[in-house]
């Protein structure tokens, strides 16, 4: 048993090590192609990453990652594909940051409020995409990618002076938000202060392993993805597993934007950060859809997008970073398919081999069926 | 068993946290930090399209060359990147600041708060901002124009050279400040003549769907409008306008450009027959003004606002056939001087 819960920590690992280091050294190749070191660069990142106040930014921003990537890595479980996550956060951070700036409860019922209005208005978003699949088959791909144009148009209507839009200069906001609804961060001195709702990602984070790994709704849901004919033998409705999955993925990607709206920002403007549904694609994947995973893969991301700006002071590019999570996610994608081949082919003359020496191998076959639901 | 793993893999994930969070060593700009090197000279951060626009933010780079070669110090310029935060934007004026960088000038009012909470950091620096006012503060310097008052006077030529009474006007993204552009521009072709239609569109309601950015979507915009007759059309669209002026000289209608003088630049040579004029808004002469006044020792503050008055904004005439038609500047002369005498009020939104 000892033995083969390592070979799933080398598998596990194997994927995501392999395609950072062929994104490095290709990254390389570009840069050696443009006439530049091919390693300063690397040194003058990794010395960003020792300054506190560039931590503060790397984990600030890891957050708003973690929450997407989550969102999109719930519908990964089940093959579905929820690319609205961008209109989804971006929706629900405004309608909390409206309702923030309107309503003004104490904190211990307003911080709830601005939490459930970001939940439910993402879950609404999805909502949509998922009625229209399990209703009329529309492709849920196709939905959301429709929705998330919907949803700058109305957050645009939102923005108007005389719906809930308040012009500062040339910027269009939503107001301030009440001071109740602000959540305080961990003051770091100098460095800048951590988002309070670091936490909450965190927390989601506990909460998806624990939903998919010990309940019954998460064994559906990953019988589903894994097999949906066999799901639907034995006993799970793919229909309702569809919606509640959509449903669950707009509710977290509704969270996404809140650790900066109720940190930092506390209004909603043009400034607001947008594409972080689109990069929680690429965090999902490297992180192969699992919490721990997901969250390294967040700070990758994260690192590289705050150490980068640096780069441009020292005569490189800061676009080398952007280029490098590029291939991170195509590198991840092609090196996964070979580690889970190479994978199956050793389990494969393992067996082969202790078949051969006559043993009888009930629990390791039990686990390997396990791993495959599990490894999707 | 199974689950050993998984929170051993935790446990690290939660470590490695921790040890981040314990880590913190100096902040990249204490002053104990190893780069700072001494005064250098004028720095500016880009809006969204960066270099190479064209128009906004290339015109800031002017503004900047020319502070270069006339005060012979180290400057620098630096792009932003994708869906940053307000955090970003500071990080990158405080850097500016820190190596010594004075003064530093964020590029478009995306960057208030930054400047607003780097211009406390940094007391002793002279911030400039680029299209906002909100920023009171003794070493912001807050530049601003009155935009619709140069498109006003593109909607007189406009008005007066129509012939179809169509004329369009193409934004780049649904913002108050394009929303000037357009005001003015819909209140000077009325003015001159009530019978004009003006055909309006936006290309984006955001600036990340690309409505700066996008030389194909101003130029559908536009074939869209001289389809509906339009034989001017007038582009507030950064990067984007190329198409509007290239969709323009295709089917030989006028295009009037902005902030630049188009007419002039190399990358529309092909085109600048099509191109009547252009409303500029002289973001060069704004930052090198700043620059200037920080070498003078006496540096800007408060509201700096360039006008027709000023000269700042204005309508370019280096297309001879705009300059040799008298009944249009006529027209734009008499325009003007009621503007600049406050005889026309010109609406901005």
């Amino acid at each position: 048993m000892k033995k083969f819960d390592k070979e799933r920590l080398l598998l596990a690992v194997a994927g995501p090590v392999i395609a950072l280091v062929v994104a490095v050294a290709l990254t390389s190749v570009v840069l050696i192609a443009s006439g530049k070191n091919p390693f300063e660069p690397y040194s003058i990142m990794f010395e960003q990453a020792t300054f506190s106040d560039i931590q503060v930014l790397i984990i600030n921003q890891a957050s708003l990652y973690y929450i997407a990537a989550l969102a999109v890595a719930i519908g990964f479980r089940m093959n579905l594909f929820n690319i609205g996550v961008d209109g989804q956060y971006q929706l629900a951070a405004m309608m909390a940051a409206v309702v923030g700036a309107h309503a003004s409860l104490p904190a211990v019922l307003q911080v709830p409020l601005l939490l459930l209005t970001a939940v439910l208005t993402g879950a609404f978003w999805s909502g949509i995409a998922g009625v229209l699949k399990v209703t009329r088959g529309v492709s849920e791909v196709v939905a959301t990618i429709m929705l998330n144009a919907i949803a700058t148009s109305v957050i645009a209507y939102f923005w108007l002076p005389n719906v809930f839009g308040v012009k500062v200069g040339n910027n269009n906001t939503t107001g301030e938000m009440h001071e109740s609804g602000w959540i305080p961060g961990f003051d770091m001195g100098d460095a800048g202060e951590i988002y309070g709702l670091v936490v909450l990602a965190a927390l989601l984070g506990i909460g998806y392993w624990v939903v998919l790994n010990r309940t019954r709704f998460g064994f559906d849901l990953r019988a589903s993805g894994a097999s949906e004919t066999a799901a639907a033998a034995s006993g799970v409705n793919p229909k309702r597993m569809v919606l509640t999955a959509m449903l669950i993925s707009g509710g977290l990607a509704g969270l996404a934007g809140l650790p900066i709206l109720l940190g930092d920002s506390h209004t909603y403007s043009l400034n607001f950060p947008t594409g972080i549904g689109f990069l929680g694609i690429g965090i999902a994947l490297l992180g192969r859809n699992n919490p721990t995973g997901i969250a390294f893969a967040a700070l990758l991301w994260a690192w590289l997008d705050k150490a980068s700006p640096e780069l441009d002071f020292h005569g490189y590019d800061k676009e080398i970073a952007v280029i490098m999570q590029g291939l991170i996610v195509i590198a991840v994608v092609v090196s996964y398919e070979a580690v889970r081949e190479w994978g199956l082919r050793r389990q494969q003359r393992r067996v082969g081999a202790e078949l051969a020496a006559g043993h009888v191998l009930g629990a390791t076959s039990d686990n390997s069926t396990q791993k495959e639901v599990a490894g999707r | 068993m199974r689950r050993v793993p998984r929170i051993a893999l935790a446990g690290a994930a939660a470590a490695s946290f921790a040890l981040v969070l314990s880590a913190c060593g100096g902040t990249s700009t204490s002053s104990g930090s190893s780069e700072s090197k001494g005064d250098k000279g004028l720095a500016i951060a880009y809006d969204v399209g960066g270099r190479g626009d064209q128009s906004f933010n290339d015109a800031a780079y002017e503004g900047l060359k020319k502070a270069k070669g006339e005060f012979g110090y180290e400057t620098a310029d630096i792009e932003p990147t994708d869906g940053e935060t307000d955090a970003d934007k500071e990080q990158r004026l405080v850097s500016l600041a820190k190596q010594g960088h004075n003064p530093v000038i964020g590029i478009g009012y995306a960057y208030a708060p930054a400047v607003k909470a780097a211009a406390e950091k940094y007391p002793d620096t002279t911030f400039g901002i680029v299209d906002d006012s909100t920023i009171e503060a003794d070493n912001v310097a807050d530049l601003v124009f009155s935009e619709q008052e140069a498109s006003y006077l593109a909607g007189v030529a406009a008005a007066k050279a129509t012939k179809t009474n169509t004329v369009g006007f193409v934004g780049g993204v649904d913002i108050p400040l394009i929303h000037k552009f357009g005001a003015g521009f819909a209140q000077g072709v009325k003015d001159t003549k009530p019978g004009v239609k003006v055909l309006s569109q936006y290309l984006t309601q955001t600036a990340e769907e690309g409505g700066f950015s996008s030389p194909d979507k101003g130029k559908t915009a536009a074939e869209g409008q001289i389809e509906k007759k339009a034989d001017v059309v007038y582009a507030a669209a950064g990067l984007s306008g190329q198409g509007v002026i290239e969709a323009a000289a295709a089917n030989k209608v006028w295009a009037i450009g902005v902030d630049s003088d188009q007419y002039k630049q190399e990358a529309l040579g092909k085109y600048k027959d099509a191109i009547l004029t252009s409303a500029t808004k002289d973001v060069a002469k704004a930052v090198y003004n700043l620059a200037k006044s920080v070498e003078d020792g006496k540096p800007e503050t408060g509201i700096v606002r360039g006008d027709l008055k000023s000269g700042e904004v204005g309508l370019a005439d280096s297309n001879p056939k705009f300059k040799s038609d008298t009944a249009i500047q006529e027209a734009v002369q008499a325009a003007k001087e009621k503007i600049i005498g406050g005889e026309i009020k010109v609406k901005s939104s």
